[in-house]
């Protein structure tokens, strides 16, 4: 592990250098540049908001908020994951030239998605404001919800980005794993409320996901405390999970450049 | 004389190679051994600080798997490279740019790579732009460039901002002939820098001949010839004609 954060420590600059010209490439690059960044998790919301407004009548206060809190968390681990996958792949131009910690290239992917992740959270907070959700100190707990879930979705990538290399076809599985998970994590429904009892307590619990967003919107849109002692876990185990991909990478990752 | 590079009994094998499907990977748990080939069988040598060796043999000889296994791309599966500490680059066809990225940014990021701060690296970008030639693309997305403005920009980073160590894959010049003169002088006086100890790979034996202090001749991936090129071009040009 010490040897995870002296390669971290190395490569930081790279890392943050890399997430920013890919920012900056992804403005230059398209006619509407940042707005993108805006409209693309407001059309989801509005989508599903329509869905589940107009096609299944439940229309309860605030539900856009409600939506794109779920929303918000959702774009920031699938696109992780969907990534870690390729990783090796993406980059073995970099990879056929020079050693680097091939993690390295998760973590700068990973600023990318952070980066969109808080704007999409400034997002939510206007939101707030259009659909008269109050604020509330609650809401100051944030950075653990953040955590919690970074460390989730970076445990998961690290996995997946080994077993990438080495199995083919392991992006359709992922695709077809993540669509499953997406409707097991309530998105656009509460899982307490619309679930029977066994069942919505075992999704709260084991889901990490479903987990993470019902505390989101507890801080942010019921103006409860969130579960601390199931964040506290959950964050245990996404820093579990990255320990173990991070060992499989450290002791596999020289034969990536032979197979790839 | 001080050592630069110190290979041992090095092993490279190629292992696992096959791919699997996730149908085959839940049938057998293991990773499928089945395809093994070695590229390099034992070999062993030393390079002085400042001397040029050149590696020559036939294709498939495990030239460019040595060069990997001393910038540290592959581990050996057996057997050491010592680097004495010095910095490696690799100048090998197809530099790893990121297209969507501008030019300006994959000089900084292939620096960065390299072990440079990003200080020095922007202390240089102004050369390293002039010397490819590239000042109107230069933040230009590299998907725009053709193949000759790409090898230009890749020549130009690893010539200018320059490792202890430099290891080179059959690119001694690139470009247009006017550029193909420019690079290849600047080539030549990278090499000839006394402090800096390269490899370089190559077919063209005459270069060869006229560049290094040494020459390796690697066969199967076993050496079969290391000495000065005056004994050893010879014999492996008549062990060529022999095929």
């Amino acid at each position: 592990m010490n040897k995870f954060f002296s390669n971290v420590k190395k490569h930081y600059k790279y890392c943050v250098y890399q997430a920013k010209a890919e920012l900056k490439a992804e403005i230059a690059n398209s006619y509407l540049s940042w707005i993108w960044w805006i409209l693309d998790p407001l059309f989801y919301m509005l989508i599903y908001t329509f869905v589940v407004v107009i096609v299944f009548k439940n229309n309860s206060p605030g539900f856009p908020v409600f939506v794109f809190i779920g929303l918000t968390a959702w774009d920031l681990f699938s696109r992780t994951v969907q990534k870690s996958v390729k990783t090796v792949k993406d980059n073995i131009g970099i990879i056929n030239k020079l050693y680097i910690p091939k993690y390295i290239f998760l973590i700068s992917k990973s600023f990318v998605f952070l980066f969109k992740f808080m704007i999409s959270c400034a997002l939510i907070l206007i939101l707030m404001l259009i659909f008269k959700v109050p604020y509330s100190l609650y809401m100051l707990n944030f950075p653990l919800i953040v955590i919690t879930l970074c460390s989730v979705a970076f445990g998961t990538g690290t996995i997946l980005l080994h077993f990438g290399v080495f199995i083919e076809d392991l992006s359709n599985v992922t695709a077809i794993m993540l669509r499953l998970l997406f409707y097991f994590s309530g998105i656009f429904y509460d899982i307490a409320l619309r679930l029977p009892k066994p069942y919505s307590t075992c999704l709260l619990v084991f889901n990490p996901i479903a987990s993470v967003i019902h505390q989101f919107r507890k801080a942010f849109f019921y103006r409860t405390a969130p579960n601390y002692i199931l964040l506290g876990l959950w964050f245990t185990a996404g820093v579990c999970l990255t320990a173990i991909g991070v060992a499989l990478i450290h002791k596999y990752e020289d034969s990536y450049a032979k197979i790839a | 004389m001080e050592k630069a590079i110190d290979v041992k009994e090095l092993h490279i094998k190629y292992k696992e190679l096959k791919k699997m499907t996730v149908k085959q990977s839940l049938l057998h748990f293991k990773l499928n051994r089945t395809e093994e080939f070695e590229a390099l069988k034992g070999v062993s040598f030393s390079v002085k600080k400042g001397s040029i060796l050149g590696i020559i043999g036939k294709n498939g000889s495990g030239k460019s798997t040595l060069l990997r296994a001393i910038s540290g791309i592959f581990s050996p599966d057996s057997g050491s490279v010592n680097l004495h500490g010095n910095t490696v680059s690799l100048m090998s066809i197809g530099a790893g740019f990121q297209n969507k990225l501008t030019g300006f940014e994959n000089i900084i990021l292939s620096g960065l790579l390299m072990g440079f701060t990003e200080e020095q690296i922007r202390d240089k970008a102004a050369e390293i732009i002039e010397f490819s030639e590239l000042e109107g693309f230069i933040y230009k997305p590299v998907r725009t460039y053709s193949s000759g403005m790409y090898s230009k920009l890749a020549f130009s980073i690893t010539a200018l901002l320059r490792t202890d160590i430099m290891l080179i894959d059959e690119v001694l010049s690139v470009g247009d002939i006017r550029f193909r003169e420019k690079s290849g002088a600047k080539m030549r006086e990278i090499i000839a820098d006394e402090n800096r100890t390269v490899v370089i790979v190559s077919h063209s034996l005459g270069t060869l001949a006229e560049l290094c202090t040494e020459i390796l001749w690697l066969n199967d991936g076993e050496v079969k010839g290391l000495g000065e090129p005056g004994q050893i071009i010879p014999r492996y040009e008549e062990y060529m004609k022999r095929l």
